[in-house]
């Protein structure tokens, strides 16, 4: 196979970096613009190799700030466009990452999270950074992200937030971490014409038609079509609050429209993105929530509690924004508890308290190393006790 | 030898001074004073008159009339687009 | 004859009309050099359609949303790397950055210098006030030692950038300075940097009565332009280092011009491909 092949259709044994890398490319990710840092810079390495044989635009840019500014940038001229990094970059992009939410940029950043927080642990483990994922930039708005558990996942991953990006018109993360970034694992990579791809919605008005109001939402799924630069509509893309011609309208009124529409783009079509994978969850007791490295540990340790008689089952979170609160609302009615490992100090596991009364133990750690299966094992043996 | 003393161009009877018609859009003024100021030919002054926001726009001045030969220079500087002149034709 | 009064303007061709009056304050140099860049657009050769305006935040940043081209009003100091990701994914059409020195060397400071070592193919247009005149005059980059400003109460105490310098020798291919009075050397300064290909810089003197010139007993806008209108100098052939602004100096000219135009390849991500082709 040729570097000049977009998919490298296939079975490989793979670096969860260069899954992410390999995904992009399948997904026809035309830029990408991004900083070295680690564990993520490797996936960085692997599109400057693969980017430019095909003919796509990779650059390293100054900082963070700089790339994220890119993204929206290549977006909004008809780009997909993408970036990797890590968490101190992570918080770098925080701010464009709100332009990209308010301009209606669709764009994909990869994290491989790392211990947090500031410099943290460079080369070890985190899962730090859900929160920040979900909230980090001012404001009110919803971006949606997944949570890969194996480099086939990172590749699968990418393409799904690439999908949703340009779908939803949200930035869309793949909220990976250094143990997946930095395993090597079997990924098998399907033929080109097998790889989903979903386009953005383009506008019914042709260039030049005075009527056409490009931040008008006029469908139920509350996107309105995307206009690309030099295609001829000359519209104003603004950071400001802005109303439906996309002009700066610093009110009350426009702005508490707009920001609705931008969060219930999401918010009210949940149920389209969410995704999840259940495992022994039908006669559970006990739920496990768990996403990322740790889920590989929590089904083990559900697999091994199954053993010994615990009616135990996981909820193993695939996308992890929006979260699946109708299925913790639902499971409510059925478990006892809920356990959520996660190598943090309790991230998801608030958002699981969010929606429910029951109790939600958590089994955490602030990072540097896998969580083995045994402290989730542990738990879940107690709190069946208890229960 | 008898010199000659007087130096006309050539083409004095073909070339003519551009004469110039000022429009204004007094809405748009915001009494800057920099086409009145910066005016080649002192065409432009202020007048009494107000436009809805308080602001003295430019008129042309008295016994002005023709003396504005479409420079331009008013449309150029002008920062809210508020002047312009054009050429009248021959 | 006398005046006729009218309703429009021949530049109102290329303004969302709708838009206006804008924002500026009476006499400030935004107006003239929005217009000369407005005017080069339809000079340029370009279909307008070609052209795309990025803006940061700040007064000037507010010039795209009145030009009707594409245009990106983006985040404080990131106009840059948004204009040149543009450029990039549509090679094929006029980015201008219309920023001012606040958002460019302030916060932006750092996307300048690299873009501009990259010879990234944009046009870099600075409104250059002195100060960060949007929020009310605090001080800036450009803000001459002494002066006084909003946060420098006492006066300045740090020294000013010298913007065609600092372009220059960051890598621009195309270096000028004009103001807001020599509107007409500014359009065709702008139209030149249409033409070339690479990073170019204009830095446009504007008079800001609110944020600069009432501070620094500069009067109302026009006595600022007065100042333009004596004190400049228009030297082509001006040494750098030497080509400091500050506006309150008696001994010292402005000097104007177009100091630098020589050509060096635009960045290009894939000229290494093509070079390897080549061999």
């Amino acid at each position: 196979m040729s570097p000049e092949e977009r998919v490298l259709t296939g079975n490989h044994f793979l670096l969860g970096d260069y899954a992410c890398a390999e995904g992009a490319m399948a997904a026809g990710c035309d830029f990408f613009a991004g900083y070295p840092i680690t564990p993520s810079s490797e996936t960085a390495e692997r599109l400057a190799a693969r980017l430019p044989a095909v003919g796509a635009i990779f650059v390293q840019m100054e900082d963070e700030l700089a790339s994220m500014a890119a993204l929206v940038g290549a977006s909004l001229a008809g780009a997909r466009a993408m970036s990797a990094t890590s968490g101190p970059g992570f918080s770098l992009m925080m701010e464009n990452i709100g332009m990209a939410a308010m301009m209606e940029a669709p764009c994909v950043v990869v994290n491989i999270q790392r211990g947090a927080p500031s410099t943290g642990l460079p080369t070890l483990v985190g899962q730090g950074d859900m929160m920040q994922c979900k909230w980090g930039s001012h404001g009110d708005y919803e971006i949606v992200a997944y949570s890969p558990s194996s480099p086939q996942e990172c590749f699968d991953h990418v393409i799904k937030a690439f999908n949703t990006a340009d779908r939803w018109r949200v930035p869309a993360f793949v909220m990976a971490d250094e143990l997946i970034g930095h395993m090597t694992e079997r990924v098998v990579i399907p033929p080109a014409d097998q790889i989903p791809r979903v386009e953005r919605k383009r506008p019914r008005h042709k260039p030049g038609d005075p009527s056409f109001l490009h931040c008008l939402a006029e469908d139920e799924d509350l996107v309105p079509p995307i206009v690309h630069a030099g295609e001829g509509y000359r519209v104003n893309f603004d950071s400001l609050s802005h109303d439906e011609k996309g002009y700066p309208a610093t009110f009350p009124e426009p702005h508490d429209k707009l920001v609705r529409r931008l969060v219930n783009k999401i918010r009210l079509h949940a149920d389209q993105i969410i995704e999840y994978e259940e495992i022994f969850l039908d006669d559970a007791e006990l739920a496990v929530i768990a996403y990322g490295c740790t889920a590989r540990s929590a089904r083990r340790a559900v697999n091994e509690a199954r053993r010994e008689g615990i009616r135990v089952g996981l909820l193993r979170l695939i996308s992890v924004w929006p979260f699946p609160e109708n299925r913790v609302r639902e499971l409510s009615n059925q478990v006892k508890a809920f356990v959520v490992p996660e190598l943090n100090l309790g991230q998801m596991s608030r958002e699981t308290e969010r929606f429910t009364s029951l109790p939600v133990i958590g089994v955490n750690h602030a990072g540097g190393v896998m969580m083995a299966p045994d402290p989730i094992l542990d738990t879940i043996r107690e709190v069946a006790k208890n229960a | 030898m008898v010199m000659l003393q007087t130096r006309r161009p050539l083409d004095v009877e073909n070339i003519a001074i551009p004469r110039g018609q000022l429009f204004i859009i007094p809405e748009r003024c915001k009494g800057c004073g920099f086409c009145i100021d910066f005016c080649p030919r002192d065409v432009l002054e202020e007048t009494s008159d107000m436009n809805a926001k308080g602001y003295h726009y430019p008129i042309v001045g008295e016994d002005k009339d023709e003396e504005c030969i479409a420079c331009q220079f008013c449309l150029v500087i002008c920062p809210e687009f508020a002047v312009y002149a054009e050429e009248i034709p021959e | 004859m006398p005046e006729v009064q009218v309703e429009g303007h021949p530049i109102d061709t290329i303004l969302r009309t709708e838009r206006l009056p804008h924002i500026f304050c009476p006499g400030c140099g935004i107006g003239p050099a929005m217009h000369a860049y407005a005017q080069a657009i339809l000079e340029s050769g370009i279909p307008r359609d070609g052209h795309a305006c990025v803006s940061g935040i700040g007064c000037a940043g507010r010039v795209p949303g009145y030009l009707d081209v594409d245009s990106y009003h983006t985040t404080h100091g990131r106009a840059i790397p948004f204009a040149m990701a543009i450029a990039l994914v549509k090679p094929d059409m006029e980015v201008t950055v219309f920023s001012g020195d606040g958002d460019l060397f302030g916060i932006g400071g750092n996307h300048f210098i690299h873009a501009a070592r990259r010879n990234v193919d944009i046009n870099v247009i600075c409104i250059n006030n002195f100060n960060y005149g949007m929020t009310g005059g605090q001080v800036g980059p450009t803000t001459p030692l002494g002066a006084r400003a909003t946060t420098a109460p006492y006066g300045n105490t740090e020294p000013p950038f010298n913007l065609p310098y600092l372009a220059a020798a960051t890598g621009a291919v195309f270096v000028a300075r004009w103001t807001a009075l020599h509107v007409r050397q500014l359009k065709e300064a702008i139209l030149r940097a249409m033409q070339k290909k690479g990073f170019t810089f204009i830095e446009v003197l504007s008079p800001c009565p609110v944020g600069f010139g009432s501070p620094n007993d500069i009067g109302d806008a026009i006595e600022e332009v007065w100042l333009y209108r004596e004190r400049c100098v228009v030297d082509h052939n001006a040494y750098l280092p030497d080509v400091d602004i500050d506006l309150r100096r008696k001994d010292a000219p402005f000097v104007m011009g177009n100091f630098v135009d020589i050509d060096k390849a635009p960045f290009d991500p894939l000229a290494m491909m093509k070079k390897k082709e080549g061999e």
